[in-house]
């Protein structure tokens, strides 16, 4: 492998690690608040694509307003599915509500198999974002490029948010005691919609960063990278957010450079091994805490 | 009524039962043509409520949430048919990359077949188990999808190509010899399974399914009750991959996606989380409303020149899932709950036609 080989390879990791770190960060917020794998997450990524698609071929907007567009909705889906599916199970038992979780993932990948068809539909080009561009003696795509600096920034701004706002502090107590911290007077649902709207809006952004240098969407497509990005955040230690964006461009970058050494076939293999292994050594992943059962 | 008249008159509609199951079974098979839809959605039926019984075993009575048995099933209808595709059509079979040597003559009859479906998927089991049992309810949940989805990509990978025929997948699988094989073979099954839950382990995995500390404390060996619950599980999610893989006639590893387990979870949890007899009835109903009643639903239909909206391809699974969504909503027990089924709604109507009987009835209850 050329060292311009090389480079090109840990752009392309970093660049879908960075995606894979965005989806993550709702999985691991959900989790950390509800203690729920938000199976549907997954889903609710391809719907975002889906809306895009809707926005820019079927209405023939300019990208600025279906982007706009496409944040809304999937912001606004998120917070429908939590009040309808996730709501009225806060008090039934964990199992129910994790089932409730995969029900909703059924009824989008079958809502949009019957809205969309199960054919692949082509994705949109944002003109700008497909644009190459070259680095020295890498040549790459706008949009490879600026997505670890989106994801970056994002975070960022996601950690100021958590640290130094009303909300955030209210976030924190919440995933430290759900009960006592309703006791405190903080408005629990308001809490955890404004989760699912965080989780939501960064998983919109990963699906057009995802989608835009891929050529289709189809309805089953976000059930693979959800559960990748599932995977990212337990690595990282659920609830931990700087543990998901690592999990994240480990998860991208060890991906990218197994399909380069020729292995394409095993790379999601590799992915649920390492689940596996992270499970049995560190199941708290590397930033979790410790949580004891209490009898 | 007495007790001991109760149970002698439960055996007795049981034995009534199981004769007219199989005098329908017995009219359907000789007055229906071969293509009818009820024959299919009654085979069917029956591997999905053997695969549904084996869920449940683990989901409901041993509370350790899988999402894995696709995975197992996977294992088990691949290694069924690589041993039971007939000898003389395996050329065929493996046109573009050849059988290994070692399998070239290796041939096993249908039932050596479907038991080694099942033991290997056991054998599995047992391999990973160990130290996936260690996690807790959801952890454990996404590795055994992870699981899972790794049988899925390794059986349908390039170096497996000589074995398991690679991305082509495998065909030309033998059949069902009868009409009655499926429904005997799942019938042995669950009454195996029935047996095992009635016994003291069966108890045993309730009780780590409704307090894993108190059960420990009970002094149930927590690793060995579940290793068993997930080996045993698998061993029949195995068995019932192959009657799948009988009954397709031809399958690939896109067969056995998450989707599946998906619709296996959905009969289990409509029939009743801890209930076989939920998981069984359920599982025919599914399957009668999947593949037959609700069809439908995803064909356009006019009454008159009037064109009924919504309906066109696709639309049934959303009626199904929106289904599931209302069970898990609103009917969170399913069917029957965490009951079975028995006679009593007749034993008792019986009662109360003979007041003075049924005084002392209730004294015994």
């Amino acid at each position: 492998m050329t060292s311009t080989a090389f480079l090109q390879y840990c752009l392309t990791g970093i660049s879908i690690g960075g995606i894979y770190a965005l989806i993550a960060i709702g999985y691991t917020m959900v989790y950390g608040i509800l203690r729920l794998i938000n199976f549907a997450h997954g889903d609710i990524f391809m719907m975002a694509a889906y809306f895009m698609i809707f926005a820019m071929v079927d209405f023939a907007l300019p990208w600025y307003v279906s982007i706009i567009l496409v944040l809304t909705a999937t912001v606004v889906l998120g917070v429908v599915i939590e009040k309808v599916a996730y709501k009225p199970l806060r008090s039934a038992p964990r199992m129910s509500i994790m089932i409730s979780a995969i029900g909703v993932s059924y009824l989008l990948q079958n809502l949009a198999t019957y809205l969309f068809s199960a054919l692949p539909k082509g994705y949109p080009t944002i003109a700008f974002l497909t644009k190459t561009i070259r680095i020295g003696t890498l040549s790459t795509s706008v949009v490879t490029f600026i997505t670890p600096i989106l994801t970056l920034a994002f975070v960022f701004i996601l950690i100021q948010l958590i640290n130094h706002t009303k909300m955030g502090m209210a976030m924190r107590a919440v995933s430290k005691d759900f009960e006592t911290s309703q006791l405190m007077g903080i408005k629990i649902n308001r809490v955890i919609s404004f989760t699912f709207v965080i989780g939501c809006f960064l998983a919109a952004v990963g699906s057009i960063l995802y989608f835009t240098p891929r050529p289709s969407v189809y309805p089953l497509a976000g059930s693979l990278p959800g559960l990748k990005c599932f995977i990212a955040a337990v690595f990282g230690g659920i609830g931990s957010i700087p543990g998901a964006v690592l999990g994240g461009f480990l998860i991208g970058l060890s991906e990218t450079f197994i399909k380069a050494a020729g292995y394409s076939e095993f790379s999601d293999v590799f992915t649920f091994i390492l689940l596996i292994v992270v499970l049995l050594f560190k199941p708290t992943g590397l930033f979790g805490e410790k949580i004891t059962e209490k009898v | 009524m007495t007790e001991k008249k109760k149970s002698q008159l439960s055996i007795l509609f049981s034995v009534i039962a199981l004769i007219g199951i199989a005098i329908v079974l017995f009219c359907v098979n000789r007055f229906t043509p071969p293509t009818f839809m009820l024959r299919t959605v009654l085979q069917l039926g029956a591997i999905y409520a053997l695969v549904a019984v084996s869920m449940n075993l683990l989901n409901g009575f041993t509370g350790l949430f899988s999402l894995g048995q696709a995975g197992f099933m996977a294992v088990g209808a691949y290694t069924f048919a690589i041993f039971t595709i007939p000898v003389s059509s395996r050329p065929g079979v493996y046109y573009l990359y050849g059988v290994a040597d070692w399998l070239k003559n290796i041939h096993l009859p249908i039932l050596a077949g479907l038991l080694a479906a099942g033991l290997v998927a056991a054998v599995l089991a047992a391999l990973i188990g160990a130290p996936v049992l260690r996690l807790k309810s959801d952890y454990f949940a996404i590795a055994t999808l992870g699981f899972a989805e790794i049988v899925r990509i390794i059986v349908g990978s390039t170096p497996m190509n000589r074995v398991t025929n690679g991305s082509l997948g495998l065909k030309m699988i033998p059949k069902f010899p009868n009409f009655y094989f499926p429904f005997l073979i799942s019938g042995i099954c669950i009454l195996i399974i029935a047996l095992l839950l009635r016994s003291s382990y069966g108890r045993a995995f309730k009780a780590i399914r409704e307090d894993e500390i108190a059960a420990e404390a009970m002094g149930i060996n927590l690793a060995k009750h579940k290793q068993m619950s997930f080996i045993i599980s698998s061993f029949f999610a195995g068995i019932g991959g192959a009657l799948m893989g009988m009954f397709l006639g031809a399958i690939t590893s896109t067969t056995f996606n998450i989707t599946l387990t998906y619709n296996i979870l959905l009969i289990v949890v409509i029939g009743g989380m801890g209930s076989m007899t939920g998981s069984i009835i359920s599982a025919f109903l599914v399957i009668a409303a999947r593949e037959w009643w609700l069809r439908f639903l995803d064909q356009s239909t006019y009454i008159g020149s009037f064109h009924v909206p919504l309906l066109k391809t696709g639309f049934r699974m959303v009626v199904f899932s929106i289904i599931l969504m209302i069970v898990v909503l609103f009917f969170r027990k399913g069917i029957m709950g965490m009951k079975e089924f028995n006679w009593n709604f007749i034993l008792n109507r019986l009662d109360k036609k003979d007041p003075a009987a049924s005084a002392g009835g209730e004294g015994n209850e």
